[in-house]
């Protein structure tokens, strides 16, 4: 059963896709949301958002500054305020 | 008529004019392709606050501690009228509709007994505010320097906006700007933004019980000032994409017709011409056989 993740910013819609499992960097420590999780509201801080599209597999990381994440029965929604490039 | 130095004048303004219409059209053209883009890469943020903030909005119960951004004041009897608008001319009805939309609300407002005041963002809204509305402009925000609007900018007029609520300067807030549906359509959009509107039928209360880090307070009065910039972020994007979007429009119409005038005038150039020597042929010609 895969995760429903969206991450988005002002400027734009950066992801919107499965994946297995998503750390989210909450504001009281860190989250892994999987999915079916519960409903949870939560600011996050600044941190890594880390994505793991498969069971096992590598993790992706976001940098991301601030903002908030949501998880209801459809989801994983991340509201960012800035996601830092690194290149 | 006119005389063929006239005629020959006429054209050559009415060419100068149908250059620099030409010239705006393709200005407008080519940043039209960005703000559409800018304007549509906002949408889902703008969106998704927006139905977080409503859910969130629908399950806190209000008391006398919630933030007046979601509560209100408890009062609706001064309106704050916040219009978005353009700073140049040449796009042809779009601040006008933006202006009449707002003045209808304004207008149904004033007929309630209620105090209206505006908040200008852009030049364009001024003179029409002002000459119907003289003493009700409370601010306006320049954006006459900023070229592509960034989130920074909403920040400081929803910033100005709080200030503004803590003061008890209004009650009520409302929203204009034009959205912007394609090059030819651009909707003129009422939106009230503070306090933050509650769909009637709060269904979603009992669903889930959903859990809130650090708690329901903390995320609200940190989530209801980055919507109210957002819900601005948003109108100030739309604003420009449609202004490019209705200048594009707008311009092309021009050109078209000067061209047509153009055509027009150039044919009765012609037929004055050929008539002139027409004319003068038939005096020499019947001056020759007097002879």
């Amino acid at each position: 059963m895969a995760l429903n993740f969206e991450l988005v910013t002002p400027e734009k819609l950066l992801r919107s896709e499965e994946v297995h499992m998503v750390v989210v960097p909450g504001t009281e420590g860190d989250m892994g949301i999987f999915a079916r999780h519960a409903p949870v509201m939560t600011t996050i801080r600044d941190g890594n958002i880390s994505i793991y599209k498969t069971a096992g597999g590598e993790a992706e990381t976001i940098k991301v500054e601030g903002g908030f994440a949501e998880v209801n029965s459809k989801g994983l929604t991340i509201l960012a305020e800035k996601v830092v490039e690194e290149d | 008529m006119a005389s063929l130095k006239e005629l020959k004048d006429r054209i050559g303004s009415v060419k100068s004019t149908q250059k620099i219409t030409k010239a705006k059209q393709m200005v407008a053209a080519a940043k039209l392709r960005k703000a559409q883009e800018a304007a549509e890469a906002a949408r889902p943020y703008a969106e998704r606050l927006e139905s977080v903030m409503t859910s969130l909005a629908s399950k806190v119960s209000i008391n006398s501690d919630t933030p007046k951004l979601l509560a209100g004041t408890g009062k609706t009897q001064r309106h704050l009228m916040v219009v978005a608008t353009s700073d140049r001319g040449l796009c042809g009805a779009f601040n006008t509709n933006i202006v009449k939309e707002a003045r209808e609300k304004a207008d149904a407002l004033i007929a309630e007994g209620k105090d209206v005041t505006f908040y200008l963002i852009g030049k364009k809204a001024k003179p029409v505010v002002k000459r119907f509305y003289a003493d009700a402009i409370d601010h306006h925000y320049d954006t006459s320097d900023i070229k592509n609007p960034h989130y920074d900018d909403a920040k400081a007029i929803s910033e100005e906006l709080v200030a503004r609520l803590e003061d008890d300067k209004f009650d009520v807030a409302w929203l204009f700007y034009s959205k912007f549906k394609s090059a030819l359509v651009q909707e003129p959009q009422t939106q009230q933004i503070i306090p933050v509107p509650v769909p009637e039928e709060a269904e979603a209360g009992s669903k889930a019980a959903v859990e809130y880090e650090p708690d329901e307070e903390e995320i609200l009065s940190e989530l209801l000032p980055r919507n109210l910039s957002i819900q601005i972020f948003r109108a100030l994007l739309e604003n420009a994409a449609s202004e490019q979007g209705a200048s594009m429009t707008a311009m092309d119409n021009a050109t078209r017709n000067a061209g047509e005038l153009i055509d027009k005038l150039t044919i009765e150039y012609n037929r004055s011409r050929q008539a002139a020597i027409t004319t003068e042929l038939v005096e020499i010609i019947s001056g020759a056989e007097a002879l």
